[in-house]
């Protein structure tokens, strides 16, 4: 996506100045990025670079010592290994996602998560901590959706899952943009995933913005190919837009 | 047999109490992780609160219900000294609230006096194939019955029950979900209290209760708690009848003053064999 056509959507999420520290050991430095309605945008990095941090400010668990962030719309998050409620079942799982939403009519109904991730029909009342890592993932996306939130921040997709069952996943991503216009802020440690899957891309390292621009922009980069991306031979990353 | 019957109702009637108890403490750490040492005190609070509101004119069933109202504010309030600090770890709290059931003892002598109070409840008894059994224990039983049937549909089947269990499971995707578990925390501590005030409201008839039968009762308590590790009602219950009955059976046929004992004596055979049954797995686990 071109920067023209970013300037031109409204803004889901903005991150502005934010700093996170835990004691002494400053998280994230002076942190910014916006996600546009209907945006994929890519947040990389490698371990230790703060990119938990930031979900965890954007999602309003951790307190910042500077900086804001401003969401203009339900944000839904998927977190990092999934964070089911192993006891409950799937569609308790679910049901849980519209907490926000309660007192609305209807906010409970877990079955438009159904025709979206159809293949969670059939574990409904299976308990979330007997799934598969796969299915659980699936779970915690349907259950991001039960908020019907305009964007969501996915911590981590591939983490600890098949190459096949990240593809899946990442379809279903891609699908609920095109067709719902969810916006998505993924964060992930595989940036050649988020590169293809996204049209625009932050590189954080050690709690700092390094990069940001196009995917097809980031991946040609030296600094990303090399570090991210195994070598500019490895960057053959196309935008997804 | 008769005798022998009787006291199998009356145990049974006074686990009953101790699973309301139980039911207490595992309510409250299921969703907070914290062993709340002032459990009993909400019991002696509930005894001791419907004995005044009795006494001054309140009527019957009304009295025991504001009992139990002000044994779940008690519980609130112990939920918010212990737990309303972000970040308060589940073994402070712990420490926080033995320290409040022991600051209770000099409440509860200030506004009721150091002598046991009782009052008469479900007066009367009737006669059960030659067993003279009290009408209150039968009050007792049906209470808990319905208690229990309550509390398992409200976890099993309401939205805020599995909230609260969410909370129990997972307290960092609750989070995200919008799901306080602080918030949370203090509605399991009101319900843990109101739970203890239940128990010292059915109980205090059958046992006088004075400031210092905490300890009975938490013993008590704890060791049917501990059973189901400290996290299935169920198994409290059947560990809190096993201890009425064993207690009223000791106290029928040999010595009252050794029913603590036999509680204290199962609660560390359970914590023995569990701790012996976890060194085994984490050995299994390391090879």
């Amino acid at each position: 996506m071109s920067e023209a056509n970013r300037g031109a959507r409204e803004a889901v999420i903005e991150v502005d100045g934010l700093v996170v520290r835990y004691g002494t050991a400053t998280a994230l430095d002076r942190v910014g990025l916006t996600v546009g309605a209907g945006e994929l945008v890519a947040l990389i990095g490698p371990n230790g670079a703060g990119k938990t941090s930031l979900v965890n400010a954007i999602a309003g668990v951790l307190r910042p010592a500077a900086g804001r962030v401003d969401l203009h719309g339900r944000v839904a998050l998927v977190p990092e290994g999934r964070q089911m409620f192993d006891d409950l079942t799937v569609e308790d799982n679910l049901a849980l996602g519209a907490w926000r939403r309660r007192r609305a009519k209807g906010a409970r109904d877990t079955g438009r998560v159904y025709e979206v991730l159809p293949q969670l029909a059939g574990l409904r009342r299976r308990r979330a901590g007997s799934l598969s890592g796969g299915e659980q993932q699936m779970v915690a996306f349907g259950r991001a959706l039960m908020a019907e939130p305009d964007a969501i921040v996915v911590d981590e997709l591939s983490l600890g899952l098949a190459p096949l069952v990240t593809a899946g996943l990442a379809g279903h991503l891609r699908a609920l943009n095109a067709e719902r216009g969810l916006a998505v802020l993924l964060i992930e440690q595989n940036a050649r995933l988020a590169l293809d899957l996204c049209g625009r891309g932050y590189v954080l390292e050690a709690g700092r913005i390094r990069a940001e621009g196009g995917a097809a922009e980031l991946a040609a980069g030296p600094d990303v190919a090399d570090a991210y991306l195994g070598g500019r031979g490895g960057a053959g990353t196309e935008a997804a837009t | 047999m008769s005798a022998l019957l009787q006291y199998l109702v009356s145990g049974i009637a006074v686990g009953c109490g101790f699973a309301l108890l139980a039911s207490g403490l595992v309510t409250i750490h299921r969703v907070t992780r914290v062993v709340n040492f002032a459990q009993g005190m909400f019991a002696v609070v509930g005894g001791m609160t419907a004995g005044s509101l009795l006494s001054a004119g309140l009527p019957p069933g009304a009295a025991e219900a504001a009992a139990v109202a002000v044994a779940g504010g008690a519980g609130l309030a112990v939920g918010v000294v212990a737990t309303g600090r972000r970040g308060t770890s589940p073994q402070s709290a712990l420490i926080v609230t033995l320290g409040l059931g022991f600051l209770a003892y000099a409440a509860e002598i200030m506004i009721w006096g150091d002598n046991p109070r009782s009052y008469p409840g479900l007066g009367g008894a009737v006669t059960v194939f030659g067993a003279h059994v009290q009408k209150q224990s039968f009050l007792v039983i049906g209470v808990t019955a319905v208690v229990f049937a309550l509390l398992a549909v409200f976890f099993g089947r309401s939205y805020a029950g599995k909230a609260l269990s969410a909370c129990a499971s997972n307290p960092y995707a609750a989070r995200t979900m919008g799901i306080d578990p602080l918030r949370m925390g203090l509605v399991a501590f009101a319900l843990g209290g109101a739970l203890g005030g239940l128990a010292g409201v059915l109980l205090t008839p059958l046992q006088p209760i004075s400031y210092n039968s905490d300890v009975l009762l938490i013993t008590n308590g704890f060791a049917a708690a501990v059973l189901g590790g400290l996290n299935r009602p169920a198994v409290a219950l059947a560990g809190a009848l096993t201890l009425g009955v064993a207690e009223s059976l000791v106290a029928g046929y040999g010595e009252a003053s050794y029913q603590t004992v036999v509680a204290l004596a199962l609660m560390l055979a359970i914590m023995m064999v569990r701790a012996s049954r976890r060194t085994a797995l984490q050995e299994e686990a390391a090879r």
